[in-house]
């Protein structure tokens, strides 16, 4: 697990303390949950076909994330060590089928689109993750920043996906067509072999964009 | 950090929390989950239950272009159908819908049926036309098939428009349809009993035309042998 720990070198900006806003940032790019710690990655690559999907997909995961942050940060102290899994869990579960039920009521055609992978949302390690090394170490306030944080770069992610995907595989944004009707779409992107080329080429341009970042600090310091 | 302290060599292990605390904590944790997912469900089953009966309304009235309004019947079991009361829960039930602007002349019977697809169960609702005998309109109303391919059986307007006037005839008989309904490939339809498929979706295409030409077999004599109670019934 990526934490402020490990990748808070001694470089010259960062000495004191991390403030609520590098909590809050850090989980939209330094620590961003897909492109950086490679969590979640079952969602990241089924459901990310469309941009609806990506969005919604990310918006349930954000509240899920942080509705059981608040919980697991507001009962850390009571919580023995030995059951810590089982009640995250427990509790993360909880909010799970909430969202399941919310979205049934708000939209059945989403629901139906998007199929067992909520549920799946139970196992996403990014929640336990974020959970087990940060809400359940840190205050209330701290752990809703993280998880917002964290929820937002992971719809981020999720939405630079389905984007491509969508675009090149159905030649639409959001149902909207993009490049007219004769526009041949390239099916493989739908498929979830494309979901391995868009995620590959994403990480490729992220740490990319990482060491390129690492070498200048290197230059000037 | 509010870490506890890591316990390594020198120092004595930690105090092991009794059991009654570990079965209390998760109890309460447990207690407060079922509190919150009960709330939920009662907040919401009457809404989801409406937006179900709302999609299965839509749905019909979406399959019988021209009807504004529907009424359900069931059979009887002797070979005839009856209107279903307000409190029944029957089998099977027929939506026969109805065109209020036009005297309240039958439009057509939508039906719902099922079969295997691609992944896992097709659910369809489709409008029957018992006046010129033909398929009018088919809608998707649950599946599982492969997002942006298989899926394409509910959005695709080129593949949707094989029903909007689908042949179903019943021979001289009134037990057997003249024509089998067949899947022909993309493009090459060139007779109204004729289904075009969709290129990369042929299994789910298939499952379609599999599923309307079992469910007409055995249901299309029974409304035909039942018109007229259908056509009083409104």
């Amino acid at each position: 697990m990526t934490t402020q720990e490990e990748t808070a070198t001694p470089l010259p900006p960062r000495s004191e303390p991390p403030s609520d806003m590098d909590t809050f940032i850090k989980g939209l790019w330094r620590d961003n949950p897909v492109f950086v710690q490679v969590l979640g990655m079952c969602p990241v690559l089924a459901v990310t076909n469309t941009v609806i999907n990506s969005v919604v997909m990310g918006l349930a995961t954000t509240f899920v994330l942080l509705m059981s942050s608040i919980f697991v940060s507001l009962f850390r102290k009571v919580i023995p060590k030995q059951v810590r899994i089982a009640s995250f869990i427990l509790i993360i579960a909880t909010f799970v089928t909430m969202a399941d039920y919310v979205i049934q009521a708000v939209s059945l055609e989403v629901h139906q689109s998007l199929g067992a992978f909520i549920s799946l949302i139970v196992v996403n390690c990014l929640i336990l993750g974020r959970a087990e090394a940060f809400s359940s170490k840190n205050t209330v306030g701290k752990s809703m920043l993280d998880a917002v944080g964290m929820g937002v770069g992971f719809t981020f992610s999720l939405l630079c996906l389905g984007v491509v995907r969508e675009v090149l595989g159905n030649g639409t944004f959001a149902g909207i067509s993009v490049f007219g009707p004769s526009f041949e779409p390239w099916v493989v992107m739908i498929l979830p072999g494309g979901a391995f080329f868009v995620l590959g080429a994403w990480l490729l341009l992220f740490n990319w964009m990482r060491e390129r970042k690492k070498q200048q600090e290197e230059v000037f310091a | 950090m509010a870490d506890p302290p890591k316990t390594s060599f020198p120092f004595p292990p930690p105090e092991q929390p009794s059991s009654v605390k570990m079965i209390a904590v998760m109890g309460s944790v447990g207690l407060i989950a079922s509190v919150l997912l009960v709330a939920t469900f009662q907040l919401t089953s009457p809404q989801i239950a409406r937006n179900k009966q709302a999609q299965l309304e839509a749905a019909v009235l979406e399959v019988l272009p021209g009807a504004t309004y529907f009424k359900p019947f069931s059979p009887t079991g002797d070979g005839g159908l009856a209107a279903v009361s307000e409190d029944d829960t029957p089998d099977f039930t027929f939506y026969v819908g109805y065109d209020s602007l036009n005297a309240n002349a039958l439009v057509g019977v939508a039906i719902e049926a099922q079969g295997q697809g691609y992944a896992d169960v097709i659910r369809i609702l489709y409008g029957y036309d018992p006046a010129c005998e033909c398929v009018v309109g088919m809608k998707v109303l649950e599946s599982k098939e492969t997002p942006g391919l298989g899926d394409k059986i509910a959005k695709d307007p080129a593949f949707l428009s094989n029903f909007e006037a689908l042949d179903v005839k019943l021979g001289p008989d009134g037990e057997t349809l003249v024509n089998e309904v067949v899947l022909v490939k993309q493009g090459t339809k060139t007779e109204a009993w004729q289904i075009d498929a969709i290129t990369g979706a042929t299994i789910s295409s298939q499952a379609i035309t599999d599923i309307i030409w079992s469910s007409t077999q055995v249901l299309l004599p029974l409304i035909q042998t039942n018109l007229t109670t259908l056509q009083e019934g409104s």
